[in-house]
Order: structure tokens, then sequence, then C-alpha cells
């Protein structure tokens, strides 16, 4: 195997909407076969950084790079789980077929998807417990179930690099366990995961890196660095609003 | 899913109404012109399709639902029903200035009109998305009035100076399909096949897109492209169905068959298929039904076959139709009313220690609170579904006159013990179980024993180790207990 770059390595990155900063000169480095957690207040920008990671937002500033090489390059060593809200739940797709969406980024635009996909499918849906569930149609599901289908489609990408954003929004506790522990096994394969969650108390037990957030990268490291009473402080107290302001000013101004 | 298709369904009932009527009531556009009038020879004459102007439009209505069948699809699920509305609206102008540019009603110029009009109209609404922070729906309302508007004063204008040819300009607001030509057949031919090409190479991405954009473009499918190749579509099937029914109408059809196939299709393909099927139906129906009419106008009637269709399918469609839930809910009713009158049954024997088997209608009156003729109905059901046979009282006691007295068959007493034990089971899983206390549980089982199922009550006795007597400390007959005959009456 010849070497290559981490899989995420992020420069100075600064992303604004109509000229209002919301990323501030975030430089982040993931190593391969890491588990993190991105924890930050509403706002903060967490969703934004995914996305810019995954070149759907282009920065004013900064690079990514996926696995050494230019975003667009490596988009498809990447598989991506949206924040629900922005999904369509009244589209008339069945549980089967959102699963198999999952199979689409390894079709040319003309080839045919196949037996072998739809096994790759249906062993996904196995995998979080929902097989029973695939002719159903995806708007009869529960939150939680649309989350587990959205991790089977996220397993069905069978990518190297998985960002997630708050997977595990309106899930209940076992449902959530199951997940994480799918996480794990995902991690344990090689996979390099970043997660978006809210809940704190068990953002420390999940995960083994975190990353705080809140317009500047407020701290990245290993759990036991960088959960300490101070910097979540930081990153959840109202201090960097000035900062916001200033960027703001300054991006106006120029 | 409703809310998006009541919204367009509601604005076309308000249009249609106007329409028909007022349409009616001018001079009126119908295919072929009978000279005498008789239904049947009238409908012969419309399947021998020998007349070449029934069959052109009976072609151009088939070919016009099929395209906006299958774009409407697209048009519903992701929710661009006003937006095909403005659309059709905006190219009115066009067709105007197509007339003036050409000096007469050649099929191309006004065609290039209504295209550039359009594409006119989908700019003014992106520019005023782009720059405002106005609603969608409120800047393509904009867009779609102004443009009529236009449309509007250059139709009357070319209707005063007096071009020569000007004839038939109007039947672009209302459709006219005498006036139906070849060049529009081929249009509309062409139309199908481009939207037809589009849906086929692209339905994997349309799918994705439209359930997902964000995760369609994490894995590089061109949203944008997409969306705009299908706004170009939708301009397409209106414009090549503008001679058929007219700008006014011609978002019905977008909207209506797709909105009817949404009742049932669980996945893309079917809607697609029905929606085409349903299209392409209400373009035959409708030139079926103007031509046996005498004054129908086809373009509104296509359309109103279109709605009646919608309507029909939600009432009759099962399991969510209103007549199917309405039956259903009559049939579950008797039902439980028979269910009540055998645990009344079943209650008076066993406060009668299983003694005897004879039931006073009296009894049960006092019972159930009920009057004496109520109480005889209901054991006319009773008897009428072999439940109960019912006899006249041999009781000699009093000098009462003869009361009607119930016996319980076979088979009507173990339906009873089976209602009784559903009852009380319940009642003891929900004290047992869900820690209820007992004087709570008595109205909900009443609800709950008519629709345990088998299954469920099988699961309820095993989690509850096969109990014998209710919270209440009543006996609840088991099913052995039923077949055995143990708790059977003193025959
Ligand atoms: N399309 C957009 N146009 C303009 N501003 C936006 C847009 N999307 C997000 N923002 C702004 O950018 C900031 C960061 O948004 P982002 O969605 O990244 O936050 P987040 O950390 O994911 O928050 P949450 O926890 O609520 O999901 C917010 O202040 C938001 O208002
Ligand atoms: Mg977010």
């Amino acid at each position: 195997m010849k070497p290559q770059g981490l899989p995420i390595e992020v420069h100075d990155l600064t992303v604004s909407y109509q000229k209002k900063p919301v990323l501030y000169g975030v430089d982040l480095e993931i190593a391969e076969g890491s588990l993190v957690g991105i924890l930050g207040p509403n706002g903060a920008g967490k969703s934004t950084l995914i996305k810019t990671i995954m070149n759907m937002i282009k920065p004013n500033g900064g690079y990514v790079k996926i696995f050494g090489d230019a975003p667009q390059k490596g988009i498809k060593r990447i598989g991506y789980i949206p924040q629900k809200e922005s999904v369509d739940w009244d589209f008339p797709v069945t549980v089967s077929d959102v699963v198999l969406m999952g199979r689409y980024g390894h079709h040319g635009w003309l080839s045919r998807i196949g037996q072998e996909d739809r096994n790759k499918a249906s062993e996904c849906l196995e995998q979080v417990n929902m097989l029973a569930y695939a002719d159903r149609p995806i708007g009869n599901l529960s939150g939680g179930q649309q989350q587990r289908v959205f991790l089977a489609r996220a397993l069905a990408q069978e990518s190297e690099v998985y960002l997630m954003d708050e997977p595990f929004a309106g899930v209940d506790a076992v449902t959530e366990k199951t997940m994480i522990s799918i996480l794990r096994e995902m991690q344990k394969s090689g996979k390099t995961l970043m997660v978006v969650h809210h809940d704190l108390a068990s953002a420390k037990e999940y995960f083994d890196q975190l990353l705080l957030l809140n317009m500047r990268k407020v701290a990245y490291g290993s759990v036991p660095e960088v959960f300490t009473h101070e910097l979540l402080q930081k990153t959840y107290g109202g201090k960097l609003a000035v900062l916001s302001e200033m960027a703001t000013k300054v991006a106006k101004a120029s | 899913m409703d809310s998006r298709i009541t919204k367009g369904i509601k604005n076309w009932i308000i249009y249609l109404g106007i329409l028909s009527a007022s349409s009616l009531l001018l001079d009126a556009k119908q295919i072929g012109s009978g000279e005498e009038f008789n239904w049947l020879t009238q409908a012969e004459r419309f399947f021998e399709m020998k007349d070449p102007s029934v069959r052109r439009v009976a072609l151009g209505a088939l070919l016009m639902g099929i395209s906006c069948g299958l774009i409407g699809s697209f048009v519903v699920t992701r929710r661009l029903s006003l937006f095909g509305d403005t659309l059709s609206h905006a190219v009115l102008p066009g067709v105007a200035i197509g007339f003036i540019w050409a000096g007469e009603k050649d099929n191309f110029s006004l065609m290039i009109g209504a295209g550039l009009a359009g594409f006119a109209g989908v700019c003014c609404i992106s520019l005023l998305r782009k720059f405002t922070k106005i609603h969608q729906d409120s800047s393509l309302g904009i867009v779609l009035s102004a443009f009529y508007a236009i449309g509007i004063c250059l139709l009357t204008r070319i209707q005063k100076i007096g071009y020569s040819n000007q004839s038939g300009l109007d039947s672009f607001i209302f459709g006219q399909v005498s006036a139906l030509s070849s060049d529009d057949l081929i249009g509309l031919l062409i139309a199908l096949g481009f939207i037809g090409i589009f849906i086929v190479l692209n339905f994997r991405q349309l799918l994705a897109t439209g359930f997902d954009p964000q995760f369609s473009k994490s894995i590089g499918i061109p949203n944008d492209f997409l969306q705009f190749g299908l706004w170009v579509l939708i301009a397409f099937c209106v414009i090549s169905s503008l001679q058929l029914v007219g700008v006014i109408l011609v978002s019905a059809m977008l909207v209506i068959p797709a909105a009817t196939a949404s009742l049932f299709s669980k996945r893309m393909k079917e809607y697609l298929l029905l929606s085409s099927l349903l299209g392409a139906g209400a373009g035959l129906g409708g030139t079926f039904l103007s031509f046996l009419g005498k004054n129908l106008p086809a373009g509104p009637i296509i359309v109103l076959v279109s709605s009646s269709i919608f309507f029909l399918i939600l009432f009759l469609r099962p399991e969510k139709g209103v007549l199917f839930r309405w039956l259903n809910a009559r049939s579950v009713q008797s039902r439980i009313a028979i269910e009540n009158m055998l645990k009344t049954a079943f209650q008076i024997v066993e406060q009668n220690g299983f003694e005897d088997n004879e039931i006073s209608s009296l009894e049960i009156m006092k019972r159930r609170g009920l009057s004496r003729a109520e109480v005889e109905k209901e054991i006319e059901n009773l008897a009428h579904s072999g439940l109960a046979t019912k006899n006249l009282s041999s009781n000699p006691a009093a000098n009462l006159p003869p009361q009607t007295v119930l016996t319980l068959t076979p088979k009507g007493w173990e339906y009873a013990c089976r209602i009784v034990r559903n009852h009380r089971l319940w009642e003891l899983y929900l004290t047992d179980e869900a820690h209820y206390e007992p004087d709570h549980v008595h109205d909900d089982a009443e609800k709950i024993e008519h629709v345990l199922g088998e299954e469920t009550v099988r699961q309820i006795e095993r989690l509850l180790k096969n109990p014998k007597t209710d919270p209440h400390g009543k006996l609840i007959p088991s099913i052995t207990d039923i077949h055995q005959g143990s708790l059977s009456r003193s025959t």
C-alpha cells in the first residue's frame, strides 16, 4: 500500500453565508480510524463544517484535503448522513429504496443497480434491525427508525470516512446504544468517523476524540484532554459572541 | 402529503366551476358537428375513429395525458404545482407576441414566443428569490398575475387592431381542440419523447435529489441541473398542451393525475405509471364525453373527468376511502352491539350460578338500561346470526303478559365466553402488568375486549400464566373450559 495523506485535513478554513462568517480559521487533522465527536451549541457551524468537508459549500479561505487530495477527488470515499430536517419524508420511496441510494455512488450515470447492490442493502438493513420494514414507505416510520435507516444507507455506501450530522436525534436510549456499537464496529474495521452529537454526558463515553466547535475550533483532542470544565464553558458560554460580532463587522467592512 | 395536493386541487375546483359555466355560455368549442343528435350513433362514430378530426384529438389528448401525468409526478412530489401554474400563465404574452411578430397564427412562432416568455417568467422568479426575502409562493403569485395581465392586454390589442387571421387566438386561454393541427400533434409527441428520455436516463438521480437533496449532492448528483431540466420539461409540456386545454387549465393536468396517483403509490415507479395512465384515461374520456355531448368544450371536460376520477378514488379507495371506512365502521358497530348482548347474557347466567340458561328480556333491559323495543331488536339480531334462540316465556308464576326469553346456542355460548374472557384478561393485564388501579380498568376493557385478537389473547395468557380469576375476583372462562363444557349450561 502506498502511503496516503490523512483522511481529513482542514487548514485555516473560513466559511461565510452572505458575508457573515460562520467558521473562522479552523485547522483540523483527523487520523485514520478515529471516532470523533463534534460538540457545540446550536448555530456553532457544525453542519457547515461537515458540508464544507463534503465540498457542498465553497469555503472563503483555507482548504480541505481528503486523503491528501482535493475534496472533489475524495468525495467518493466519504459517506454522509445529513441532518434529518433536510429530507422530504413524504417522498414516495420505500425503506429499501432509501438504503439502495447508498449504492448510487458506486455506479456511473447509466450503469444499473444490480442484485449485488440489493443484497448489500438488505444486509445493512439487517444490521440496524430494520429488515422487517424494507417495503414500508419511509414516511410511515418513527423518527428513530428513520435514523436507523439512514445509518443503514451509510453502511451501504461502504466508504472509508463517514460524516454524520446528529445521527442520534430522536432516537431512544436502547437504539442509541445499538447504533453506537455499530459505529464502534465500523471504527474497528478501520473507518474514520466524525459524528455531531448534542448530549455532553454520553459524548464522553461514546467517542475517543472530541472536537469542540463554536465558530472557532475551541479544542480538539482525546476525551480526557478536552472534556474539561474550562473548555466546555468556553464553547457553550457566551464569551465567543464578541468574536462573532467582530468577525461580521470586519467581513462587512472589507 | 395531503396539504400540497389539496392546495393545488382547491384552486382547480374554483377555476373549473367558473370555466365550465362560462364556456358553456360562450360559443363553445366542441369536436365534430353532428347533424342530428343521437347518443348511440355518436358513440359509435367515436369508437370507429373514422373521422380524422376525432382521431387527431383523441391521439392528442392521449399524448398530453401521458406527458402531463409523467412530469406531473415530479411537480407534485417536489411541490412545484404553483410553479407549473405560473409557467402556464407566463407563456400567454409570448403567444401574443409570437402572433404579432409572424402576423398570423403560425404555430412555430407562437411556440417560440411561448418558450421565451416562459423562460422570462422563470428568470423573474429566480431573481425575486435571490434578491428579496419574499416567500416563494408570493413571488410565484406576482409573476403569474403580471404575465397573465400582459398577455390579456396584448390579445385584446390584437383583436382591436383586427389582424386578418386572428381567429382562434383566444383559444390559447381556454383551448380549442377543433383547431388542433398535425403540427400540434408532432409537438405533443416531441414533448412526450423528451420527458420520457429524461426520466428514464435520470430516474435514480431524480429519486435521490427529490428525497434527500443534501445526500444526493454529497454523492455528486447535479441537483441544479436536474431541477433545471424539470423546469424546461414542464415548460415543454405546458406549451405543447396549450392548444388542447389552454393556459388556465393546463396546470390542472399537471397536478390532478399525479395527485390521484399519490393516493396509493408507495414508490416512484408506481407513481409514474399510475399517474400517466390516469392522465391518458382522463384525456381519452374527456374527448369522448365532449364528442358525445353536443356543446361541451373538450379541454375543460378533460380536466373535469380527471378531477372526477380524483374524487371518486378518494371516496372509494380501499382502507382509507370514505365509503370503505363508513362501511367498516358500521360492521364494527353491529359486531360490538352483538358482543355486548352476549356478554350481558353470560353475566346473567353466571349470576344464576350457571343453573338456569333462560335469560329474560326484562333482565337484559335492567342490566343494559335499554328500552323494550331496543332489546327486542338486539335479540332479533342475535337470533338472526344463529347465536341465540328466542322463545316466549314459559314462566307461569306471575300474571304478567308473556315475555321474550333468550337461550344461547352452543355457538353463542362459546362466543360469549370468549368476549367475557377477553374483557377479564385485559383487566387483569392492566392491573398486574401496567399497574392500573382495579377501579380504572373497566372502561378501558369495555373497548378493548372487542378488538383483542386471538394472538394477543394468547400472549396475555402466557404473560399472566393462565390466570383463573379477574381483579374483581370473578372467574375467567378459559378456552379449555369452554370447549370441554365444564362451564356449560346444565343441559
Ligand atoms: N443557508 C444558510 N444561509 C445563511 N445562513 C446560514 C445558512 N445555513 C446556516 N446558516 C447560519 O450559519 C450558522 C451555523 O449554522 P450550522 O447549520 O452550521 O449550525 P449547527 O452547528 O449545525 O447548528 P445545529 O446544532 O442547530 O444544527 C448559523 O448561525 C446559521 O444561522
Ligand atoms: Mg446542524
